[in-house]
């Protein structure tokens, strides 16, 4: 199959997941209905909507935020992923495992509690991100890089657990803030509206633009760090722009949703699995599917407890775990 | 005309100690020269600091220019590297690994254009890859991998290439295919030839000057059969050969 139609066919995927996530929920509104509505939206045509004003609401100001809002978690979660790979030419790599999404959640809470407020949730979130991915890849190195891929995951799950572990000695400090805390650091987009979205998109453009950007240059470190070299890459500085633009959007992704884990994992390897490994198609579906993914996770995070809620972050991890593990089996190879 | 590889008073130091130690040559173009010597004389550490990979004192010219003095991509253009164990991501294309050549002429965020891939195409051809153009590099025998390192390094056009024991891995009949072809790329498209060796009788077979190296300098240089003499072998490998009509043949204590 050629790229174009497979970035189609993940297009296709993410439609009608936005489509399920629209449609599915405790009020009935039917899918012509909705598109009425969203005609009825535009400028210059006549058509007008038939959903009462309370339907109005709940399409318009419930579930379409929440969509597009897991929609940019979950592009942000799996290009992240994939890009993580890629730069540490490691298969495990991922925002969840490498401590990253620690990080920023430790960042995110101390935000919270010392800034209050949600404008500076992305940076703190980034900062906090930044720090944990530089000392899991510090501590990943300096094990020697013999012990292959599994010692960065290592690393990072050792930094993911001592930032969790200061998160929740801050989170106790501060009960007033602790329910609001607690449910989004299991991961969840309940409360989302189109404020959160606001909040996302403008970190979400420029990781997956940087990241775009780099996709060759990708498939060029994937022959080894040396030989990138001889070929004229300045690996270092790739290395850096890349990491830095995904843990960008892994910051942005957590400060809205928590932690979800895994996203970053199954995407990126199903891709691979079906559409082969050079990045320069890999990242771009990675944004597509993963978006679609998300979106769909959290169709069963509402439905499967209804009325109750699961927190999306369980789904994931529930899918992610055992995916993993077939990843972690079938990796021995990629790692060399 | 300057020469295609000046390297003069060259050191470079690896963990406190200086593994190149003062080495000066020529190599002129279209030239095929051979570095030998036992392990740990600093054979690898050379290329590797003509490449560009390492910090050294002393000058290196590619074609005249210093390679101290040229940007990452313009040594690429300069100089195509073929490591001894090169690392082939499963999964990918034998076309896709050749257009990795191109590397040097894209910019940072652009894209190959008609050009790079015409050239990567008559890199595969080249190397009568074009059958197996398609195929997961994971897939290939040790000759065909092989062809298709080549093939890429041919495809970067750089008119220097260094070859680290290019032939280790390979039976002794895929080694001949791929030295002969490597000579044959050297007097069609006029390229110069660095490389290193173990197998003191096939570098003799096929380079036009021997280096011999031992503990970061030159020992002995020149025809194959001045520098593969029993004496010079046993003194700096400490192995006891006959040396037979240019083959370097073991003989038992």
């Amino acid at each position: 199959m050629t790229s174009r139609l497979w970035i189609v066919a993940a297009a296709g995927f993410l439609v009608a997941a936005v489509i399920t996530g629209v449609l599915v929920g405790p009020v009935h509104i039917g899918l012509g209905e909705v598109v009425r509505s969203f005609l009825s939206k535009l400028p210059f045509l006549d058509v007008h909507s038939n959903l009462s004003p309370a339907e109005d609401s709940i399409v318009w100001d419930i579930r379409f935020p929440r969509v597009v809002l897991g929609a940019l978690v979950g592009a942000m979660l799996a290009l992240a992923g994939a890009s993580y790979q890629g730069v540490f030419r490691n298969p495990l790599a991922d925002p969840y495992l490498l401590g990253v999404a620690a990080g920023a959640g430790l960042g995110a809470t101390l935000a919270v509690v010392y800034l209050g407020g949600t404008y500076w949730l992305p940076p703190a979130a980034f900062v906090g991100g930044a720090v944990a991915v530089v000392i899991a890849y510090a501590i990943g190195r300096s094990t020697g890089r013999s012990s292959g891929g599994a010692t960065l995951v290592l690393a990072g799950v050792t930094v993911a657990a001592f930032f969790t572990a200061v998160q929740t000695f801050i989170q106790q400090q501060h009960t007033d803030t602790l329910q609001q805390i607690y449910s989004w650091i299991l991961g969840s987009l309940p409360s989302s509206d189109w404020t959160d979205v606001r909040t996302v998109l403008p970190y979400a453009a420029i990781a997956t633009v940087g990241i775009l950007l780099h996709r060759r240059l990708l498939d060029v470190l994937s022959v080894g760090d040396e030989e990138a070299a001889t070929l004229g890459v300045h690996v270092g500085r790739v290395r850096l722009a890349v990491v830095v633009c995904a843990t960008i959007g892994t910051a942005a992704a957590v400060a809205v949703a928590g932690l979800i884990g895994f996203v970053g994992i199954i995407v990126p390897h199903a891709i691979r699995l079906v559409a082969g490994p050079s990045y320069r198609l890999l990242l771009p579906l990675s944004v597509l599917v993963g978006a679609g993914f998300l979106v769909f996770a959290d169709v069963i995070a509402r439905t499967a407890l209804a009325p109750q809620e699961l927190p999306i972050g369980v789904v994931t991890a529930f899918f992610g775990a055992p995916f993993f593990a077939v990843v972690l089996r079938t990796s021995r190879r990629m790692l060399g | 005309m300057s020469s295609a590889l000046a390297v003069e008073r060259l050191t470079v130091e690896l963990g406190g100690r200086n593994v190149v130690d003062g080495i000066s040559f020529a190599v002129e173009r279209g030239e095929w020269v051979t570095l030998i010597g036992p392990n740990g004389a600093g054979k690898t550490t050379l290329l590797r600091a003509v490449a560009g990979l390492l910090s050294y004192g002393g000058e290196i010219s590619v074609g005249g220019e210093p390679v101290r003095s040229l940007r990452r991509r313009e040594v690429a253009k300069r100089v195509a590297v073929v490591q001894q164990s090169p690392l082939m991501p499963a999964g990918m294309s034998v076309r896709e690994y050749v257009l990795l050549g191109r590397t040097p002429f894209v910019s940072y965020i652009g894209r190959e254009s008609r050009h790079d891939d015409a050239a990567s195409e008559s890199a595969i051809a080249r190397l009568d890859l074009g059958e197996l153009a398609e195929r997961d590099l994971g897939t290939l025998s040790g000759g065909e991998r092989q062809r298709a390192v080549l093939a890429r390094a041919l495809a970067q056009e750089a008119p220097l290439l260094l070859l680290d024991e290019p032939t280790s891995a390979l039976d002794a009949g895929r080694q001949q295919e791929a030295l002969e072809l490597i000579d044959a790329l050297r007097l069609d498209a006029g390229l110069t030839v660095v490389a290193t060796m173990h197998d003191l009788t096939v570098a003799g077979l096929y380079a036009s000057r021997l280096l011999l190296l031992s503990s970061g300098r030159i020992v002995a240089q020149g025809a194959p059969a001045e520098v593969l003499t029993e004496p010079l072998i046993a003194e700096h490998y400490g192995a006891h050969v006959r040396v037979v009509d240019g083959a370097v043949i073991p003989v038992r204590r």
